[in-house]
């Protein structure tokens, strides 16, 4: 009996207690996986976590990285920023007008700016910049063996590539945001002085009676969790990435949209635990 | 008698069903070098990486100086790693850094010692490998394969390591900068009085670094003997491999 006939013998047999075997052993199989893949990760999270407290530190790796993605992303959180708010401001003045709102632009600009947009477009925009960077760069190591090197140099590389980057990524994001958060809102008043005719005096004033410090607080924590996020997802897939040129395309791939997503999704569950 | 340095005994590693090492035992003298020789997949590189520690064998035991390596704590583990060096197939070094700075990183960074001294160490070690001290400053993209492979040995010796591992040492060169590597090799090991384990599938390297050498197929060590006994070893998949034939038993297995 040939091969081909022994296989379409065995369809045959299979009837319908085998197709559903064969359902059952699929669905099992995704299930498995998908609990390796999340133990794997938190595995993976707690050991970052733990080196970020233990000596020895790397200072100069640290502090290199809090340039890398503090001082060098500046630019594309403030570009950002700037035209978010510009937008807002026009956007919100169209839409109030409609009820003879337009003194509720000033207001709308800056709770906007910092409750929300300031955060998550700055945590998406890092994203794309540090995260895939991040995560190329790990990755690259990992298929040139540099990884293998550190350890066999006796250097743990949880404690070289991961803790600094976990680090300053958790630090610097909050620190881009506040700085969004005056661009933006600077931008909502560019627009709202020189192209719908506001007053400046009571522009600012709006602007300042209508914020509270958990406004901004709020932002500020949603920074730092979405600077680890991103942090944590690139070196995630990075560290673990398949050999050759397309599994450090993979990584970086990966870690963009999954860090993204998971922005989205803490967004909702961090507004949920601030405002609800 | 020489003392055992290095002791594996059924090491076991599968990945799914795929099983890469089938038992290894293998043992190397202290100040002596072992050449693993075998095809590609056969799992030398396999092996490698379980002794030092960079995968985790599924059973089995790997002894060095009589201590159990697999299963160790971390921090035991960093003390185990401190006697390793291994210079690896591709160089594998850190390509953000000058010459200089990845021969001194294991002196910097692992032995926290102080970056002029190590600097010092690490030029000494480039101009012994036969590179001018001048290419410290340069980056690792800017010099070529075999100068890399010079690097990444001037890295190894940097930290005089105890057990010196080779993974493939002259894949990628001409003959001529293999055999100069080969040299190299020898004279660095020799200086040190380290133990050496190779695993290369050029037949003139391993004639020329070896003191023994053990061939691997399947996962299994088949054959174990001094580099003079190798031309009459009266093993068939050792006479086989060293002659190259496309015919005989490790063809046949694999067909």
């Amino acid at each position: 009996m040939t091969v081909h006939s022994k296989a379409t013998a065995q369809q045959k047999s299979i009837g319908p207690i085998g197709l559903a075997l064969h359902v059952f052993n699929a669905l099992g199989a995704a299930v498995l996986g998908f609990l390796e893949k999340t133990g794997s990760f938190s595995i993976f999270v707690g050991r970052a976590v733990a080196h970020c407290f233990m000596p020895p530190f790397f200072g100069k790796q640290l502090l290199r990285q809090l340039i890398d993605i503090g001082y060098y992303s500046l630019p594309v959180v403030g570009m950002t920023a700037i035209f978010t708010g510009m937008v807002l401001a026009l956007q919100s003045h169209t839409g109030f007008s409609r009820f003879n709102a337009e003194g509720a632009v000033a207001g709308v600009v800056a709770l906007s700016m910092t409750r929300e947009l300031a955060p998550v477009l700055a945590g998406l925009m890092v994203a794309g910049r540090v995260g895939a960077s991040i995560a190329a760069e790990i990755a690259t190591m990992r298929v040139t063996e540099q990884i293998d090197a550190l350890t066999t140099l006796s250097v743990n590389p949880f404690k070289y590539l991961i803790a600094p980057r976990l680090i300053a990524a958790t630090l610097m994001m909050p620190i881009l945001v506040l700085i969004g958060d005056i661009i933006g809102i600077f931008g909502g008043y560019v627009v709202a002085i020189y192209n719908l005719g506001f007053s400046q005096g009571s522009y600012l004033s709006q602007t300042w009676d209508i914020l509270e410090t958990m406004d901004v607080v709020s932002g500020l924590v949603k920074a730092g969790v979405f600077g680890f996020i991103v942090a944590m997802l690139g070196c995630y897939h990075g560290f673990n990435s398949q050999r050759g040129a397309q599994g450090v395309g993979a990584a970086t791939t990966n870690a963009v949209v999954s860090s993204s997503i998971m922005i989205l999704i803490f967004n909702y569950i961090l507004t949920q635990v601030f405002f609800s | 008698m020489s003392k055992t340095k290095l002791k594996l005994s059924g090491v076991r590693k599968a990945f799914g069903s795929n099983h890469v090492l089938n038992g290894v035992d293998l043992e190397v003298e202290s100040g002596k070098s072992l050449v693993v020789i075998g095809g590609s997949g056969t799992g030398k590189s396999v092996m490698l990486k379980c002794v030092l520690g960079l995968l985790q064998p599924d059973s089995g035991s790997i002894k060095v100086d009589g201590q159990e390596t697999v299963g160790l704590s971390a921090n035991d583990r960093g003390e185990v790693m401190r006697k390793f060096g291994m210079l690896f197939q591709g160089g594998a070094l850190f390509d953000s850094m000058t010459v200089w700075e990845n021969v001194a990183f294991g002196l910097i960074q692992g032995r926290g010692m102080a970056r002029n001294e190590a600097q010092a160490i690490a030029i000494e070690k480039i101009t012994a490998v036969g590179l001018s001290a001048d290419v410290g400053n340069l980056y690792p993209a800017e010099i070529s394969g075999g100068m890399q492979k010079r690097v990444g040995l001037a890295r190894v010796v940097a930290t005089a390591p105890e057990i010196i591992f080779f993974d493939e040492p002259t894949t990628g060169l001409d003959p001529i900068m293999a055999d100069v590597i080969n040299d190299l090799i020898v004279d660095q090991v020799n200086d040190l009085g380290a133990t050496a384990l190779s695993i290369t599938h050029d037949m003139a390297s391993a004639r020329k670094i070896a003191d023994y050498v053990a061939m691997i197929h399947e996962g299994q060590i088949v054959w174990h003997g001094k580099v003079g006994d190798l031309d009459h070893s009266g093993n068939e998949y050792v006479d086989q491999f060293i002659h190259g034939r496309a015919d005989g038993p490790i063809t046949r297995r694999a067909a």
